[in-house]
């Protein structure tokens, strides 16, 4: 039994569901388009079709991890031009930098998909228990049957939708018609369900349950982008200088000096997502959203003063406007050489990534000689060697290509299903669609040849003729 | 137990006793822990009736199950074998100079062929099947063959073995030991030696010598020296010395010949497991076509 007197010191303060009120502005209409936007992407995505031929799959991005190959529309990735893939990553970062330097935090805001499915699961709130006020009634009532049925309901449409958030992720990574049918007729992967299975319980949480916890307490992003902003970025900032001291209407009305534009009418805080007090200041919990400007700019037409009492603004223009400067068009904050130099790097990479996919062969080959024995002296004195070819055919039909030696002087070879007395400079070998060919073959030199070095030179056969190389070594007496 | 007391500011009762005023609340186990215990028992409970588990004198407990780890071994032993079974019976079902039609299961034997050296005979022949000049066991990648090169040959060799007494149909030769057994000089032993450098161009030819090899070797190395795989003799003529080139090797074997010897893998291997050594064997860049053996086949196949 704890004793009376035992004192509760928690960590961690007690969580308060936020129930945020209907709002309709600019910013709730993008915020609109946005998750309208970044839905269709996600859902309609792995849908989309894209002719390759009959020797690939026709899904337009598919990220087939049994084949190890990453297609996205013409582009086709091979797991050793994981590079491309790193390269997308670090143009992601620094065009987080970019935003995050121009207009804070717009990504926590409007398109992050904790930001996305929390606000969907919010609308879910409002469609089956009404506004706020109807929500905040329906939390404090006792649990009686209407209110278990109610609850029952809504957890069902969170269900639904986390297990269709799962269950599109999967649709990625497998042609997604076939996927659809194996996985309702219980023919899918065991991977596929157990990752819908997971999907579906973190959405429901992380979209239906944890929300702005996530953004305040989980996410490292927030503290990142922390650090990433500086004076001059766009941030929602409630004007204080303008608003305070703050007064209800009736009292402004009676001293209108007395008061700022603020009539503490709390609609800012009633719509924010997270359940901040933008006029506190900048603050971890705030996603920047901007639904209190929405909200404030209402009141503020309502009862006839100036909009923009809660604005974007810089830091830096903030302070000016406080010394009584005009203010300055948003829009002028975001060209500084700040910005410039990011988005002038991340343009650089995405160019330089561009060109590196259109001007990469899609040929290759490679030899990896033996080495146990590394040489073979033969019967009549010349030496052998043995080398694995890997060649590459990237096309997605099969290609004929031709090998031959390069340097080697007097050097032939032939490969394992050829005989000796057929060996040449050169021996074509046919490479199925888009996948590497191993192919053994000999090169034999006349007896006395030196160790060197030398080339195997691949020259796909039809089509586009392409060139590869690659240098390997010739092993003989005296390289060991 | 003396003088246990409720703590007032925690509400935990003490152990009872203190030590220069110091006390130890006797604070109960979380609840979860508790109950995970418990269930860690019943767990160990069932584990015990169900699994081996008690030491006894010559073995463990057996467990309701039954179950063992040799059971589950065997269990995928056979489940692995029985997968490889259509194969192994193709390969088996097929002659030998067959085999290479079908390019998959040329490959599969290959393969099978490539395993089985590792465990059976990597000891003489080295892992890359290099071989050994000092140890004198034979490179197997190149295209000299002491008793012939193709599927068939190479098959018999290593069922029968070579110099392997318990096996009569074993390859089977000996050269003489001209020296030590005092048929030859040991200047004649230099002449011919010199002789037998010179088919490969590497020393000066001597009338001597030339007579001596044509008198004592030739009926098994012949005339010029080729060889004559019949009795494994080897080809004296190109570059390739199982004991060695030098003026010296080729003098110590004349004097006091080694023979190598191989065991009959056929008392220890099965047929598929041997067809698909000469596979692998025939394989690594020196086999040979049939020549002679192609026509008998045909006939084979025939009627």
């Amino acid at each position: 039994m704890r004793h009376p007197d035992t004192i509760d010191i928690s960590f961690y303060e007690k969580h308060k569901t936020v129930h945020n009120k209907r709002v309709d502005g600019p910013f709730r209409r993008f915020k609109w388009a946005m998750m309208a936007v970044t839905l269709t992407i996600y859902y309609v995505t792995p849908w989309l079709r894209w002719d390759r031929g009959p020797y690939a799959p026709d899904q337009a991005v598919l990220v087939d991890l049994a084949h190890r190959r990453f297609y996205m529309f013409g582009i086709e990735i091979w797991p050793q031009e994981f590079y491309f893939v790193a390269g997308l990553l670090i143009m992601a970062g620094i065009g987080l930098f970019l935003v995050t330097s121009a207009v804070g935090r717009a990504w926590c805001g409007y398109s992050c998909p904790q930001t996305v499915w929390t606000d969907l699961y919010q609308h879910i709130d409002r469609l089956i228990d009404g506004d706020r006020n109807a929500r905040i009634r329906l939390d404090a009532a006792p649990w009686g049957p209407a209110k278990i049925a109610r609850r029952m309901f809504k957890w069902t449409i969170y269900l639904v939708i986390a297990f269709w958030t799962g269950g599109a992720w999967i649709m990625y990574f497998a042609d997604a018609p076939t996927l659809t049918h194996d996985f309702w007729t219980g023919h899918a992967a065991p991977v596929a369900y157990v990752t819908v299975a997971i999907l579906t319980t973190t959405t429901f949480i992380l979209g239906g349950f944890m929300r702005e916890q996530v953004c305040i307490y989980m996410c490292p992003w927030p503290r990142i982008q922390s650090a990433m902003m500086d004076e001059k970025s766009l941030t929602v900032t409630y004007k204080d200088w303008r608003g305070e001291p703050r007064g209800s209407l009736k009292k402004a009305m009676k001293e209108p000096e007395a008061f700022g534009d603020c009539i503490d009418c709390m609609q800012c805080v009633a719509v924010c997502p997270t359940g901040i007090d933008i006029r506190e200041g900048p603050q971890i919990g705030c996603i920047t959203c901007a639904l209190c400007i929405d909200a404030c700019d209402k009141v503020m037409a309502e009862i006839g003063r100036p909009r923009g009492l809660i604005d974007y603004i810089t830091l830096e223009d903030a302070e000016r406007e406080k010394a009584g400067a005009r203010p300055r068009p948003a829009w002028k904050a975001l060209l500084r050489p700040r910005t410039i130099v990011y988005f002038t790097v991340w343009g650089a990479i995405g160019l330089a990534m561009l060109f590196a996919l259109g001007t990469r062969s899609h040929t290759g080959i490679s030899a990896a000689p033996d080495r146990n024995p590394p040489y073979m002296l033969m019967s009549d004195g010349s030496i052998r060697n043995s080398y694995t070819l890997k060649l590459r055919n990237m096309e997605s039909r099969p290609r004929v290509m031709r090998v031959a030696i390069d340097d080697l002087r007097a050097g032939a070879m032939w490969t394992d299903e050829m005989a000796r007395k057929d060996a040449a400079r050169a021996v074509t070998l046919a490479v199925p669609a888009d996948s590497t060919a191993s192919r053994r073959v000999y090169v034999i030199a006349p007896p006395g040849t030196e160790p060197q070095d030398f080339e195997f030179e691949v020259t796909s056969g039809d089509g586009r003729a392409e060139l590869a190389k690659t240098e390997t070594r010739f092993s003989a007496p005296g390289d060991d | 137990m003396a003088n246990r007391r409720i703590d007032q500011p925690t509400g935990t009762e003490t152990v009872g006793h203190e030590w220069d005023g110091i006390e130890e609340l006797d604070t109960p186990m979380p609840r979860w822990w508790l109950w995970t215990f418990y269930a860690s028992i019943v767990f160990a409970l069932g584990y015990v009736a169900l699994y081996p588990a008690w030491p006894m004198i010559h073995r463990g407990s057996e467990g309701a199950l039954g179950w063992t780890s040799r059971a589950d071994l065997a269990r995928e032993t056979s489940e692995q074998k029985a997968e490889m079974a259509p194969m192994l019976n193709a390969i088996a079902g097929v002659p030998i100079e067959h085999l290479a039609d079908n390019q998959a299961r040329m490959q599969a034997a290959v393969a099978g062929g490539r395993a089985a050296f590792k465990v059976n005979c990597v000891q003489c022949h080295g892992s890359g099947a290099a071989g050994s000049q000092t140890l004198g066991y034979p490179n197997l990648n190149d295209d000299d063959w002491l008793w012939g090169g193709d599927l068939a040959t190479i098959q018999t060799t290593i069922t029968h073995g070579a110099r392997d007494p318990s096996d009569g149909q074993t390859r089977q030769s000996q050269m003489p030991a001209f020296g030590r057994d005092g048929i030859l000089t040991a200047e004649q032993i230099g002449e011919v030696a010199d002789h037998v450098l010179s088919l490969s161009g590497k020393a000066r030819d001597n009338a001597g010598g030339a007579q001596l090899f044509e008198q004592n070797c030739a009926v098994c190395h012949g005339p010029a020296g080729k060889g004559t795989r019949a009795v494994g003799a080897p080809d004296l003529s190109d570059a390739i010395w199982l004991y060695g080139g030098t003026r010296q090797d080729v003098i110590a074997q004349v004097t006091n010949p080694r023979m190598g010897t191989m065991p009959a893998w056929g008392r220890r291997l099965d047929p598929v497991t041997i067809k698909m050594l000469a596979a692998y064997v025939h394989s690594l860049g020196g086999g040979e076509d049939f020549v002679e053996a192609a026509p008998a086949a045909q006939a084979d196949a025939a009627p």
